[in-house]
């Protein structure tokens, strides 16, 4: 019934929709034959190097794959935690 | 005169290839060029029934290949356009009976005397597909608007690519446009976004497809089939021809008169 009253609603993403989004990611990691396991290894990696240099919020962290065209991007977001020690002072 | 060779591939299997291939060659053939199909998925052959020609086979691919018989031999005439060949699989064999570099000498011979040579290729992405590229000028890749075929499209398609032959143009079959009306099915325009390649058809789903399929008369030949209009677009853009894609978002009826009224009313 809520399956029912959400698509009454519109708020149940068309299944189409659906489609299209899994479909994205998953060619994106066919394409580059990296698998998103690679990925999530790659990410706490990348966390560790990071945070031997830089104070980052390890959780935060985002790291995917992006196309644009016939380019694909591997886009890291890694938030730096603000450095409150400098503000005090 | 100098063939142009037609290779038609998917991936997944089951989407297709065989169907647009004979429909492609039936309406080709039906504009009066010489055209002859081969089918090239040995041990699986289907565009013999497909066409209506299963009872006349007596040399196959293989027996071309291997000299058995001249390659005239091996052709089969169509029974109702005389301009319309197949050159059929061998149904004993398996794929290693043929090369990639036999492919390429066939059809290099078949050139001179036709106008086009279109190879059904089998499904996956093994010998059998190396050997139905190796010796294409065009490459249509076949495809549903599903996650499963559209992946293994985008598969075929970076292959293509990588071995320099590409770039491939897609055959999007099977769309249900009261389905992608409802966006409950991948739209053209989203597979193409996907898989970002050139289109070449859009085939909808028609029941009639299988009622031709059953008579072995190619639905290409049928005027009233909106999938067989479909498939003649396909044939006029090879010969290049700017034809523009079929309407099929035509929703007749009072529901689909209801539903854009309210779509409308709503935006």
């Amino acid at each position: 019934m809520t399956g029912f009253m959400d698509r009454l609603l519109g708020r149940e993403k068309k299944s189409a929709r659906q489609a299209k989004d899994r479909l994205k990611l998953v060619l994106i990691h066919d394409r580059v034959d990296i698998n998103p396991g690679t990925l999530e290894r790659l990410k706490d990696e990348l966390i560790e190097v990071i945070s031997r240099h830089i104070e980052i919020d390890p959780y935060a962290v985002s790291i995917e794959m992006r196309q644009d065209g016939h380019h694909h991007r591997l886009v890291a977001d890694i938030p730096i935690k603000p450095a409150k020690r400098r503000r005090t002072r | 005169m100098t063939a142009k060779v037609v290779t038609i591939t998917s991936g997944k299997g089951g989407v297709g290839k065989t169907t647009a291939t004979a429909n492609i060659a039936a309406a080709l053939a039906d504009e009066g060029h010489k055209v002859v199909c081969i089918d090239s998925d040995i041990g699986l052959r289907n565009l013999d029934v497909v066409l209506g020609l299963e009872n006349r086979i007596v040399y196959d691919l293989v027996d071309v290949i291997e000299g058995r018989c001249r390659m005239r031999q091996a052709m089969i005439r169509d029974k109702r356009l005389p301009e319309l060949f197949l050159i059929p699989a061998a149904q004993t064999r398996d794929k290693t009976a043929v090369s990639p570099s036999d492919m390429v000498h066939l059809c290099n011979e078949l050139r001179s005397y036709m106008d086009w040579i279109l190879i059904d290729s089998p499904a996956g992405i093994e010998r059998g597909f190396r050997n139905a590229i190796a010796p294409a000028d065009v490459i249509l890749v076949v495809t549903n608007p599903e996650v499963s075929a559209v992946r293994d499209a985008d598969r075929i398609i970076g292959l293509i690519e990588a071995e320099e032959k590409g770039p491939a143009r897609l055959v999007i079959n099977r769309i249900k446009p009261a389905m992608v009306h409802r966006e409950d099915m991948l739209s053209p325009e989203d597979v193409i976004e996907l898989l970002a390649v050139e289109l070449i058809g859009v085939i909808p789903e028609d029941e009639q497809v299988i009622l031709s399929t059953n008579r072995g008369l190619p639905i290409a030949l049928d005027g009233k089939s909106k999938a067989g209009m479909a498939f003649r677009n396909i044939a006029r853009r090879l010969c290049g021809e700017e034809v523009p894609f079929l309407n099929l978002n035509d929703q007749g009826g009072f529901f689909g008169r209801l539903t854009r009224m309210i779509r409308s009313g709503g935006n």
